[in-house]
Formats: structure tokens, sequence, C-alpha cells
């Protein structure tokens, strides 16, 4: 019983929903007074949800009728499954086993697998080769997340994110070694989520709508949700791995500065998101190899130092 | 690789207008493009053949949107020269002055397309809040924001007063320093830069060879400029340099816009300090003489020509358009030999396309036969009261039932 409240209301579907379209209206929000516009309301996620949903879906003739409407459900549930296993406000996730820190990553891959069957299964030119954008840029950028997630681990000790934040909370201030892999993840979640400037495979002036060029009404809609609550679970991901601290401040407190963390990586994801220009795939490809991969490299030599000479 | 055609257009987010283009890919990169245009053919030349002088001034400007005033100004110019007219000094400034308050409105509107195009949405936020200061300056001027009707044959019909003198000075200061911000952010910005720098290159030979002109020219090393080569309206009386540029990319093109927008202010600022006193019309016949005339103004977009051929009534014989972008597309093809999708957007539109000024012939495709056919007039009016008769409209019966109920 405490289960089906756990996926469906806390802190799974309702909660993750809700929150997600939240940040969604945070993030455009901000976008908006960036660029000088006025910005939506805030219902507006809400209603751009409702209004999907009403509309009519429209399957091509050609595509994979079964695929099709499978993937944005597989989406939404692989996001949603991610968050089970990250400590949210206290040291303690819902779940919690030795390994868990790969699982989450996984989980984490899989919507980007789902964007590029999704569209390759829409059988249309434009969603096909977006599709294929969606995987040629997760070889990118998925390498330095991985390592620059992984450095932060290897301090610990573990591969368990429970273990993690109880590391980091016996050991306040460590976090601060790990500000260089914080800023590498925040880039790969901008390609992950594809945003400007890795929005290479929606690129609209390009290929139009790119792997959902041929999605509508509810399908579309829980593609999008899917992206939305996407955001958050990586963006608790990140507060989990590289903003441990106060985690034993009590539910209430705990999940305010929880909301807190989260709501500040989605801020300057959407800071990040005004202040550049679209990249090429190439560029992106050559930026995350030759940038990042050594960045990231960097920052598991510095954890190995600290962990060889002061963790004992 | 395996290679695939994908369409872009007739109907495209990239596209501002409806035309259409076919590429040919082999992953990523393009490995043929071809360009159909055609589907914005309004008959404006033909329609100017029916209409006075005086209604075609007001046709012509609508034959775009954002340089209205250059053709208008165009067209002005040709018949003035048939008929002969003497154009008050005045007259000529203020067109000037509305020229080049155009060109801010179409460089800063560029600027933004340009942004948009590289998914710099920032960029088009800031470029078309600051193009409201000068589209607020034309319709203080003329009553309007695009289509200013302010040229008559003869002269222009309103006058600009000393306050509005002022009012545009101000607004130029504050434009200048916005188009500095600009210049930084091209010069500065990273991404922007490696999405612009090495793309859709166009030597100077090409260039010359496929006929470009203005800034897409001008950034490959042209130095053309028929404000400075064939002087019109004021602009002998006015200094300015012709903005060159070496990089021969769309880099090159964008500091070639906003480098002519500095230009511009200066223009401006003389001419509202020279403006001489003075009337504004002198009285044209409405009947033209016959006789023949090839006008080109200096559009933001490029050079543009009209050709006017009058036969002594008060309609003209034939009016030829050439718009800049005519004369601009063939080097798409060029520039984007072994270039990547992603560049084609921003490639395009670094021409500044006006596909609907451009469109001056239909091609007529059948369908499942590769020929293709050139319909006459004549042909063409038999084929539309063919096409109406067969959806049930018979042009002959209602004319005699008009007859009829005139009687």
């Amino acid at each position: 019983m405490l289960s089906i409240f756990y996926i469906l209301i806390f802190p799974g579907f309702l909660f993750l929903s809700a929150f997600g379209l939240a940040a969604q209206f945070v993030d455009r929000k901000l976008c908006a007074r960036l660029q000088n516009r006025v910005g939506p309301p805030w219902f507006q996620p809400l209603a751009d949800f409702i209004k999907l949903s009403a509309k009519e879906d429209i399957i091509p003739e050609e595509a994979n009728p079964s695929m099709f409407k499978l993937m944005p459900v597989l989406a939404i549930t692989a996001a949603i499954t991610a968050i089970f296993y990250i400590p949210l406000w206290s040291v303690n996730p819902i779940y919690a086993f030795s390994g868990d820190l790969i699982v989450v990553l996984y989980l984490l891959t899989i919507p980007t697998l789902t964007f590029f069957l999704g569209g390759w299964y829409s059988t249309s030119l434009y969603s096909r080769i977006g599709a294929v954008r969606a995987l040629t840029q997760l070889f990118a950028y998925e390498v330095p997340l991985l390592m620059s997630i992984l450095a932060p681990a290897l301090l610990a000790d573990t591969w368990s994110l429970k273990e993690m934040s109880l590391f980091y909370s016996a050991h306040p201030f460590f976090w601060l070694f790990n500000i260089l892999g914080f800023a590498i993840s925040m880039i790969a979640l901008l390609g992950k989520l594809e945003k400007v400037p890795f929005d290479i495979p929606e690129a609209e002036t390009e290929i139009v709508g790119g792997t959902f060029t041929e999605y509508s009404g509810r399908l579309l809609a829980l593609f999008r949700l899917g992206i939305d609550i996407e955001q958050i679970v990586g963006a608790a991901l990140l507060a989990a791995v590289y903003l441990p601290f106060g985690l034993g401040l009590g539910p209430v407190a705990g999940f305010l500065l929880f909301v807190l963390k989260v709501l500040t990586i989605v801020c300057m994801l959407s800071i990040l998101r005004t202040i550049f220009a679209r990249l090429r795939i190439d560029q992106m490809i050559s930026f995350c190899w030759k940038c990042l991969a050594p960045l990231a490299f960097i920052q598991l030599f510095i954890d190995l130092v600290l962990k060889g000479f002061i963790v004992r | 690789m395996h290679k695939v055609v994908i369409p872009i257009g007739p109907q495209h987010p990239a596209l501002k207008e409806p035309e259409s283009f076919s590429v040919t890919l082999s992953g990523e990169k393009i490995m043929k493009f071809s360009a159909r245009l055609g589907y914005n053919h309004r008959g404006i030349e033909k329609a100017c053949e029916e209409r006075t002088y005086i209604q075609d001034v007001y046709l012509t400007e609508r034959i775009c949107g954002i340089c209205s005033h250059s053709h208008s100004t165009c067209f002005v110019q040709a018949v003035e020269e048939i008929a002969g007219a003497d154009i008050p000094k005045r007259a000529l400034y203020i067109r000037t002055l509305v020229g080049e308050l155009e060109r801010i409105h179409s460089h800063l509107l560029w600027l933004g397309v340009a942004g948009h195009e590289v998914g710099f949405d920032t960029l088009l936020m800031y470029t078309w809040r600051d193009r409201e200061v000068v589209m607020d300056i034309l319709a203080m001027l003329t009553g309007n924001r695009v289509n200013y009707g302010i040229n008559t044959i003869g002269g222009v019909r309103r006058d600009v007063t000393a306050e509005q003198g002022k009012a545009i000075l101000k607004a130029m200061d504050t434009l200048e320093e916005r188009t500095n911000y600009y210049i930084q952010i091209a010069t500065k910005e990273t991404t922007l830069i490696q999405r612009l720098s090495g793309v859709g290159l166009l030597s100077n030979k090409d260039a010359l060879k496929l006929g470009a002109v203005g800034p897409t020219a001008r950034a490959s090393g042209v130095d053309r400029d028929v404000r400075r080569d064939d002087p019109y309206a004021a602009y002998a009386e006015v200094k300015f340099k012709v903005i060159t540029d070496n990089h021969n990319d769309v880099y090159g093109r964008t500091l070639v816009r906003v480098g002519e927008l500095l230009e511009t202010y200066k223009i401006i600022r003389q001419i509202i300090k020279k403006m001489p006193e003075g009337p504004l019309t002198v009285k044209v016949p409405r009947k033209i003489p016959a006789g023949e005339a090839v006008s080109r103004y200096e559009a933001p977009r490029g050079e543009d020509m009209h050709y006017v051929k009058s036969n002594g009534t008060e309609k003209p014989d034939r009016v030829k358009v050439r718009a800049p972008t005519l004369a601009n597309i063939q080097t798409v093809a060029k520039m984007l030999e072994d270039r990547q999708l992603a560049d084609l957007p921003i490639v395009i539109a670094a021409i500044d396309p006006c596909f609907s000024c451009t469109d001056r012939l239909t091609g007529i495709r059948h369908a499942g036969k590769r020929s293709k056919s050139v319909l006459k007039w004549e042909e063409l009016h038999a084929y539309s009261i063919r096409h109406y008769r067969e959806h049930g409209i018979d042009f002959a019966e209602l004319n005699k039932k008009m007859r009829k109920a005139l009687k």
C-alpha cells in the first residue's frame, strides 16, 4: 500500500508532475524576463498540458503504432523510477541498495533512448534526423556526465547514493572539492534535456520539431511532461551528489531546502540556455570530448588525490 | 552513407515566406541543393500596367513589406526621369531620411532573424525590442509602420517638422548605443561566432561572377554601393563610408550590416542638420510622355532596379522590377557547398531573402510528368475562365446578369 502511495503520489507521479510543471514555469518565466519579455502566467504549463491532452492523437500511417505510443509512457516511467533512489531531504532515499548510483544514471539515459526510438518509428525524415542526432549527442555528453558524477562517489568510496550522503554529512564542506564536476554535470544535463545550446535534436529552424515532429495530442503532452520530470530528477540527482548539505534538518525544513536546491539548478539551466546560440552537432561533440571529458578527468584526479592524502 | 532528400518548404519553421528547397543529405552533409521559387507570384508588374502612375506608387510600395520605401522610391524616380521633373531639394532629403530609417529597421530585423536561425533567441528579442524605437519614429513621420506612403510622383506627401527632427536625433543616440552593444555581442560571443564564421563562404570572384549585390557582395570584398556610385536623392550631399569586409562568410555579412547601421546614423544626423527649406512637391502631369527609364536604388538588401516604359498615356506600358533577392539567390547554392544541414537556415537567411518581392513568374509543373510549361497571358486568361466554369462560376453569365441589373 505504501509503495503505491510512493509511486503514484509522493514522491512519485503526482508530486513530480506538479513540481515538473512548476519548474517549467520558473524556467520559462526566468528565460522570458532575461529576454526582456513578460513571460507566461503561473498556470501556463498546466494549461498547455490540458490543451494538448484534449487534442487528437495523430499517428502517421507508416509509423509503428505500438512503439509510437509506448515511447512517451516509457520516458515518464523511467524518469519517475529514478527518483526513488535519490536522497531528497534526508540521507535516506525511499529505496536504496549498493550500486544504485549507476542504476539512476542508467534510468536517466532511457528518456533519450525513447526520443531516439520515438523519432525513428515516426518514419518522418525530420524525426529520423532528429533521432540520429539525439543518439549522437548521447554519446558525447554521457561520458563526461558519468565521470564527473563518479568522482564524488570515488571520494566517498561507495556506489550507493545513500552511503554518499552519509559520507558527505559526516565530512561537511567536502562537497566544495566537487564544484568543477558540478559545472560539467550542469552542461551535460543541458544536453540531456535538449536545451540551447544543445537543442540540436529538435532544432526547429533546421528539422522542424526533430524527434517530436510527428507527435501530437496526448502523446506529445506526455513527452513534454516526461522532459519536465526528467529535469526535476536530473536536478535532484545533481543536488544529492554535489550539494549534499543540510540533510539532517528534519522533514519540513529539509524538504524546503530540497525544493530550493532543485529550483536553483533549474534557474542556472535556464540562464545557460538564454545566453548561448545553438551549436552544430560536430561542434557539440568536439566540445564534449575535447573540453568536458578532460575536465571530468581533472575532477577524478582531484578526488583521487584527496582520497589518498586526506581521507584515510 | 545512405542518402536522403529532405524538403525545406514550402512550409517550414525556418522560412518566413513560402518557397521550396530540396536538399540531398548524406548524414548531416549537404550533397545537393536546389531552390524552387514562385509560390508568391502576385502579378504586380502586370497589375501596374492596368493602373495609373499615381496608383502604381502605392502598388509598388506593396511589393515588399520591409523595403517598401525602396520600391516606391525606385519606381517614382524612373517616372520622374521620363517626365523630366525637377524634384525639390527638401523632398529628396525627406526621401533619403525615410529610406535610411527603413535601412535601420531592416538591418535590426535581420540581426534578430539571424539570431533565431542559429537558436539564439535572446538576440532576436533584444534587437526586435530596439527596432521598435525606429518603428515608432517611422509611424510618427509617416503615420504608418511599414507602408509609409510618403512618396508621390514629383516629391513627398508629408513634411518633417523641427520637433520631429529632434525626436529622430534622440532616437539615433539610443540606437547607436544599442548597436555598439550588438557589435560587442557579435564579435565576442563564442557560440555565435562559432555558428557564423566560416559558414556560407562566397569568394570575391564568385560574388562578382554570380552578380551578388548589397551586404552579401560587400562582405565578399566587392566595393559597390549605388548610394555612392550613382547617387540618387540626397546621397551626393552626405558623407558616409561604404562598409566592406573580407571574411566572405556569414560573420562578415553580420559585420557589414551592423557597420552599415552606424553609417546610417551618421547619414541621418547630417540630413536633419542640412535639410533645406522649400516646397515638398512639384507638379507632374498625369500623362507621362513616351519614353523609358531605369532607376537604381540601394535597398537594405542590395541594389533594387525598376524599369518603366511609358507610352504617353496615364498608365505605364511596362514596369519591370528586379528585387535584390533575385540577384543574391544564385549565390546560396554556392555557399552551401559541402556544408552541414545545420548551416542551411543561417546561410539562406544571410542574404536577407525576400521571396515575395522576387517572384516574377510561376512555373507550372505537371504532376507525374517531368515537363514544365509557361502560360502566355491569353492562355492564363482562358484557363482562369475554364477553371471557374468547372467550379460553377460563369463570368459571362454573371456579366449579363450585372448588365441587366444595372439597366
